[in-house]
């Protein structure tokens, strides 16, 4: 017994250190086998461009339900259901907003869902109803920053030393991002899409947003920012197939305290990919000014 | 945006008369010259390339130029100018076309009160080759003669729909959105008026920037803010189903020259189309070829020319030379349907003519002034 004792003992050890090397050795690779865990994402780092920067080049896409609502939101009906039934309804989804719900002033909160009451109501420019009823983009405008980044519309990011550009497939929208650019706002003015200025630290694209209109919404649920809002996006790539997204948005005016959003982005993979045309105008025609067309006098 | 293109077509007469002033003081001279070769930069020069070696267009530049679509039949066949002749033709339509003035009296004062502020003073400017026309084929630096042809009925009925739209237009009486071009409507920039593929010199936002990553060349238009992506890895273009307003772009390489054959534009539904067509010249979207070359020709220059054709609109195809100079100004977010008040002026403003009794005349003075083609 003592010797055959022994011999187990040795056995024991021998097979557990055979097993610690085997699993040592081949580590990575059931790591690597297993899906990995949502939100987490091995180490990595990008493939460079010619001046040593992470290439993001590509055409992305986020797959979130947050331009229905950044919020957590059960699924429901959307407006005009008697004509579009589900085609128009939104589905669930959960928060994109760090900690779950966005930090609003009270009185913003009420705008917020007033919005939502109206968001199917759409007033034009000109019509002297301020602020515009009606979400943006019903109306075929320009998303504005975030929004545009998970729109369920791809876009294209055209990387060079000087300018970033990011082009969106609705409705064309477009923004610059100019590198280590010194000057928030040059011009007395806001715009749709904002001004970006961009610049790496490390890993990550950081674009800075300031100069944003007070037209834009940021989701269909009638969350919203004001011209103070500023925006700082930083754009990850934690694999060759995806970008990881977060946005802080900041504005004393909205919101009681600086809040973030996180996601990842996804690289659309299919051969021959590209942008495709959106353009809405044609679409909210009817919607927006049908109203003012002449009717046939009987 | 009438008002622009009024502004516009003002620009062309007004060079046309200033070009006629001085034939008719026997100041021309001619003097040979390579057409659509650029600017007179240094030919040693060698074009830059990019990291992975394609030819390196990019930048910032302005298209503008007082420089004619079409020779002026007062300068004959001669397809330069002098320098004097160019200086004094540039002073000329500089002081002519000044928004500034307030020499001309009330009605000039409001016709001018779009003022210089919103104008490109690039429009100021002829060609640095001092063409006399940015037409340099035909020969004749002018556009060919269109196609006579018989009309089918349905062809026939959409032209008088066109005609009456554009006398409702004019007359400031549009029974809906879609008696604006689609200019107005803020879908593209007119064909005709630059902004977009062609890009001709326009009184304003003629500013575009070239970027380029591996496979692709965009060109960022000013107006009407699009990105238009241009695929240099060989593919081919959509199938023709699909119909596009800007249509689908198709790069390739020649030497240094980015040749650019671009398809799929939006034809099949006229109504949407509206009457001032989709494509160059109100062409057939279906029939139409455009054909865009860029060529840098200097540190500071590209040469743009690009061939259009379409057998069912034009006897033959036609090529358009437009120097692009690099400029240190940036472009900023143009605006349209976000602030198209335009739209609502005018379609709230005949529902209340009409509610005050006013009615629509079609043989109104006016009903065919203005925003043609």
């Amino acid at each position: 017994m003592r010797n055959r004792s022994k011999v187990v003992i040795a056995l024991t050890i021998a097979t557990a250190a055979i097993v610690a090397v085997g699993l040592a050795t081949r580590l990575p690779s059931p790591a690597a086998a297993q899906a990995p865990a949502p939100g987490e994402f091995p180490a990595y780092s990008a493939p460079r461009t010619a001046d040593g920067k992470p290439d993001l080049n590509g055409i992305w896409q986020s797959v979130t339900t947050a331009n229905w609502d950044l919020e957590a939101h059960s699924a429901a009906a959307g407006p005009h259901t008697e004509l579009v039934g589900a085609w128009g309804a939104q589905p669930g989804g959960q928060s994109i907003v760090e900690g779950g719900v966005i930090p609003y002033r009270p009185e913003a909160l009420a705008r917020k869902q007033a919005n939502f009451a109206q968001r199917a109501t759409a007033s034009v420019p000109g019509d002297g109803v301020e602020p515009p009823l009606g979400d943006p983009e019903l109306k075929c405008w320009m998303p504005g920053v975030p929004r545009s980044m998970y729109m369920p519309y791809p876009f294209q990011i055209v990387q060079t030393p000087e300018t970033i550009l990011m082009t969106h497939e609705f409705n064309g929208s477009t923004r610059l991002v100019r590198m280590n650019w010194p000057e928030e706002t040059p011009v007395d003015n806001t715009f749709f899409m904002g001004w970006s200025r961009g610049r790496w630290e490390g890993e990550t694209l950081v674009i800075d947003v300031t100069g944003l209109s007070d037209k834009n919404w940021l989701d269909r649920a009638g969350n919203f920012h004001s011209d103070a809002a500023h925006v700082v996006e930083r754009l990850t790539a934690v694999s060759p197939y995806h970008l990881w997204y977060e946005a802080t948005i900041e504005d004393p005016k909205v919101f009681t305290r600086p809040w973030k959003i996180s996601f990842p982005l996804y690289r659309r993979m299919e051969r021959d990919v590209q942008l495709m045309e959106f353009k809405c105008q044609p679409f909210v025609e009817e919607l927006v000014y049908g109203r003012f067309t002449k009717k046939p006098t009987s | 945006m009438s008002r622009r293109l009024r502004m516009s077509l003002g620009v062309l007469a007004v060079v046309v008369v200033a070009v006629s002033v001085l034939a008719a003081r026997g100041q021309f001279t001619w003097r040979p010259t390579t057409l659509g070769a650029g600017t007179g930069d240094d030919e040693s020069w060698t074009p830059p390339k990019t990291p992975w070696g394609d030819p390196d267009l990019q930048g910032i530049y302005n298209y503008g130029t007082s420089t004619p679509l079409q020779r002026p039949a007062q300068v004959g066949d001669k397809e330069v100018l002098s320098d004097e002749e160019a200086g004094a033709l540039e002073a000329d339509i500089a002081q002519r076309l000044d928004r500034d003035r307030r020499d001309g009296g009330a009605q000039a004062d409001v016709s001018r009160s779009y003022n210089d502020a919103w104008m490109d003073p690039a429009r100021m400017k002829l060609t640095a080759d001092k063409r006399t026309s940015l037409i340099i084929d035909p020969p004749d630096g002018r556009l060919p003669p269109r196609v006579e042809r018989t009309l089918t009925p349905e062809e026939e009925a959409a032209r008088a729909a066109q005609d009456l739209s554009t006398r409702r237009f004019n007359t400031s009486f549009q029974e809906s959105y879609l008696d604006m071009d689609v200019g107005n409507r803020c879908i593209i920039r007119r064909r005709n008026e630059g902004g977009g593929h062609p890009y001709l010199p326009a009184i304003y936002n003629n500013m575009a920037q070239i970027l380029q990553s591996p496979g692709y060349v965009v060109i960022y238009a000013e107006m009407i803010h699009f990105a238009r992506v241009i695929p240099v890895d060989g593919r081919s273009h959509l199938p023709d189903t699909v119909e596009t307003w800007l249509g689908d772009p198709r790069g390739r390489w020649e030497g240094n020259t980015l040749v650019v054959e671009t398809k799929n534009f939006v034809g099949s539904n006229a109504r949407l189309v509206g009457r001032t067509g989709v494509v160059y010249g109100n062409a057939n979207p279906k029939t139409f070829t455009i054909v865009e070359r860029f060529t840098r020709t200097g540190p500071e220059t590209v040469d743009y020319q690009v061939t259009m054709s379409d057998p069912q609109t034009w006897t033959r195809p036609f090529t358009i030379s437009v120097p692009w100079n690099k400029t240190t100004e940036q472009i900023y977010e143009y605006q349209c349907q976000e602030t198209n008040y335009d739209m609502y002026h005018w379609l709230h403003g005949a529902r209340e003519r009409e509610k005050r009794g006013e009615r629509f005349d079609p043989n109104a003075p006016d009903a065919l002034g203005g925003q043609q083609d």
